[in-house]
């Protein structure tokens, strides 16, 4: 996996609440067998007409946020399906980064296996990155892993959380099955206890 | 004395293979089920890192997605080739790894959240996953069971464990007594209606109450697949005498002298008198009405009495959203939902694709016939519920009334086989989820109890069913 460390990059602002991973990836496009690939898929049916031209007023489709890595967004993104689809299709099209004030259980832990990382932070923060952004190509933000922080086009800094141990993955770009698989002593006793204890399972 | 524990805790606590300082676990995973569309790329890692699936025979896959629900779909013709792909990746995976298969020539072959149950895969006091979020199903048995990622059936299939944190508990009571025409269906979207779709979020719900302990176990694999639609990672619900008399028999339930001890067990499986939750949300079964969702969020959810709401109603981001979900559903503030016209009704999926579901859209619909130029579809949720539905005369009620009797498998719930709405046709469904798109570009969802999809079938309007009964 990619390491994240450090991101500067234009922000798109997205305020719609409840954004589902139909919306990021629609069906129709998960019947590929790759991982790859689906970034011109991203948000499919808010971006393009039916004709396949760009529906210009969609944020990813205005000249200053085409080359967005970071997404502000509503409350709740990522609801719905566990497709994971809607993560690669995220960072296939380059976006790194997603802030929002509540992500959706599966879609927050399917972006850390892909070295996008989901920052969950209060109201009033969120309506400042999402006024930042609104500013267009001109307004960077900083996303600072490593200290957990970030800086807005302005120089206010908004410190973020992250659990320590999907932090250190993000950071060093683990294989989390490589690490799993270092602790298989304790999986095989496990199992054992549990095929005395619960033998018909 | 230890500490009283909820169902989650107990359940958690006894699948814990490895706890790391900052409290990050690896969770054993005793069934993990698999379909073919989030879990080719899973199966390419394994084989390109040269690993081997740890525990095969507690792996159960099943093509559901993309399958046809048409006679003749063995034909491969009648799949897109994409699809075709998938399906036949599943099949060489699922040969080639080692693991149980249902293939579509099978008859027991259909939605995987209804096969596992049916086949006694899912047992109570089980960690169950399946790169599908829709999971949550499986907790109707007392199971703690969750959707996951494609990475995690990855990490799932080469290691039998998961990384995980634990999340909260949350309990919903729904006390006292439904009232007639409302439905397990009913119950889990008024919750969610309640709750929002956020409102589970990082929580496990455990759900209780008299009208809970009252369902079948079709009617609670209908409340907790929905769990999901709260945004809880599980629903739970305690295993009783109605789980274990379901269970006892099936295929791969315990046997005779084995059953008895897996019993003995699972009668601990409950939450402890005094045990703590950290939510608590309480609904009074005989005020819940029979529902409909009117916009493009499971949360959007009112009883069938009410009418269409107004962006004005809301507060927040939610403003914005309800504007888009009226426009792009075509509805009117203060519309009567009843005056709300239909052309296609769609009964099956995960969550009400079970056999009490026929069986309470046949109720509705015996002797009757359907509304003139409706599409209506009846898509069995396996072989085995299509196969019972027809022995039990459920199948001819249906024809004879003017429905679509299909093979089983996933179909319009998500429209990733051919069964799809075309652009502005509106469905009443007892799928679970309303997206933009869900049931087709430009489709337009309406969440309903099988009892009230029959009803709208017959009337061509969304209908209060408790007005036919």
């Amino acid at each position: 996996m990619e390491k994240f460390e450090k991101l500067q990059g234009i922000a798109a602002p997205m305020p719609l609440v409840n954004i589902d991973t139909d919306m990021i990836i629609p069906k129709v496009f998960l019947k590929s067998i790759a991982r790859t690939g689906f970034g011109k898929n991203l948000f499919d049916e808010m971006r393009y007409n039916r004709d396949g031209t760009e529906i210009e007023d969609f944020v990813l489709n205005k000249p200053q946020y085409r080359d967005a890595e970071i997404l502000i967004a509503g409350d709740n993104f990522g609801c719905g399906s566990s497709r994971e689809h809607a993560p690669w299709a995220i960072a296939d099209f380059g976006i790194k980064c997603v802030v929002s004030t509540s992500f959706a259980d599966i879609f927050f832990n399917n972006c850390f296996k892909n070295g996008i990382l989901p920052i969950v932070l209060p109201q009033e923060q969120v309506d400042t990155l999402m006024a930042d952004a609104e500013k267009g190509a001109n307004a960077r933000m900083t996303v600072d892993l490593e200290a957990q922080e970030i800086t807005t086009s302005d120089g206010e800094t908004i410190a973020f959380e992250v659990d320590a141990f999907k932090k250190h993955c993000l950071l060093e770009g683990l294989d989390d099955i490589g690490l799993t698989m270092e602790k298989k002593a304790s999986i095989d006793a496990f199992e054992a206890k549990a095929a005395a204890a619960r033998p018909w399972v | 004395m230890t500490a009283p524990k909820t169902l989650y805790d107990k359940i958690w606590d006894a699948h814990v293979a490895h706890e790391a300082e900052d409290g990050t676990c690896l969770l054993y995973i005793d069934r993990h089920l698999v379909h073919e569309v989030t879990s080719p790329q899973a199966f390419e890692g394994l084989r390109m890192a040269g690993r081997q699936v740890h525990a095969p025979d507690k792996t159960i896959a099943v093509p559901d997605h993309n399958v046809p629900t048409t006679a003749g779909r063995e034909d491969p013709s009648q799949m897109t080739e994409e699809s075709r792909i998938q399906v036949a990746a599943l099949d060489k995976n699922a040969k080639e790894f080692g693991v149980h298969y249902y293939p579509v020539s099978d008859v027991r072959q259909g939605i995987v959240h209804i096969v596992g149950p049916e086949q006694g895969w899912t047992l109570p006091g089980m960690t169950v996953v399946c790169g599908d979020s829709h999971t949550a199903t499986h907790g109707a048995f007392g199971a703690l069971a969750h959707g996951i990622g494609t990475s995690e059936v990855e990490h799932v299939l080469a290691t039998q464990t998961l990384i995980q944190k634990k999340s909260k508990n949350m309990k919903v009571e729904i006390t006292g007594k439904l009232k007639p025409g409302v439905t397990a269906k009913d119950i889990t979207l008024a919750v969610i209606g309640e709750t929002g779709t956020g409102g589970g979020t990082g929580y496990v719900i455990e759900y209780c109450g008299e009208a809970i302990r009252d369902l079948s176990m079709e009617g609670r694999m209908t409340v907790c697949n929905m769990a999901i639609e709260g945004g809880a990672r599980a629903g739970l619900i305690a295993p009783d005498e109605t789980t274990f008399e379901y269970v006892k028999g099936r295929p791969h339930a315990p046997k005779g002298g084995q059953f008895e001890q897996a019993l003995d067990y699972w009668k601990t499986l409950f939450t402890d008198e005094g045990a703590h939750f950290d939510k608590v949300v309480t609904l009074k079964g005989e005020e819940i009405e029979p529902v409909v969702t009117w916009g493009t969020s499971p949360e959007d959810v009112l009883p069938i009495s009410a009418v269409v709401p107004s962006p004005s109603d809301f507060e927040g981001g939610k403003v914005d959203a309800a504007a888009r979900s009226l426009d792009y559903m075509g509805l009117t503030p203060g519309q009567k939902l009843t005056d709300i016209e239909i052309d296609t009704v769609f009964i099956g999926s995960c969550t009400n694709g079970r056999i009490e579901d026929m069986r309470a859209v046949a109720e509705i619909v015996k002797g009757k016939k359907i509304k003139d130029g409706m599409r209506a579809m009846i898509v069995p949720g396996s072989g085995l519920v299509r196969a019972q539905a027809e022995e039990e005369g459920l199948a001819d009620i249906f024809k004879d009334a003017g429905f679509e009797w299909r093979l089983a498998g996933c179909s319009m719930c998500l429209a990733m086989n051919p069964d799809q709405l075309s652009e502005n046709e509106r469905c009443a469904s007892t799928s679970n989820r309303n997206f933009e798109g869900r049931q087709g570009y430009k489709g337009r969802t309406h969440l309903v109890s099988p009892a009230m999809a029959a009803a709208a079938a017959l009337t061509g309007r969304l209908t209060d069913v408790r007005d036919l009964i």
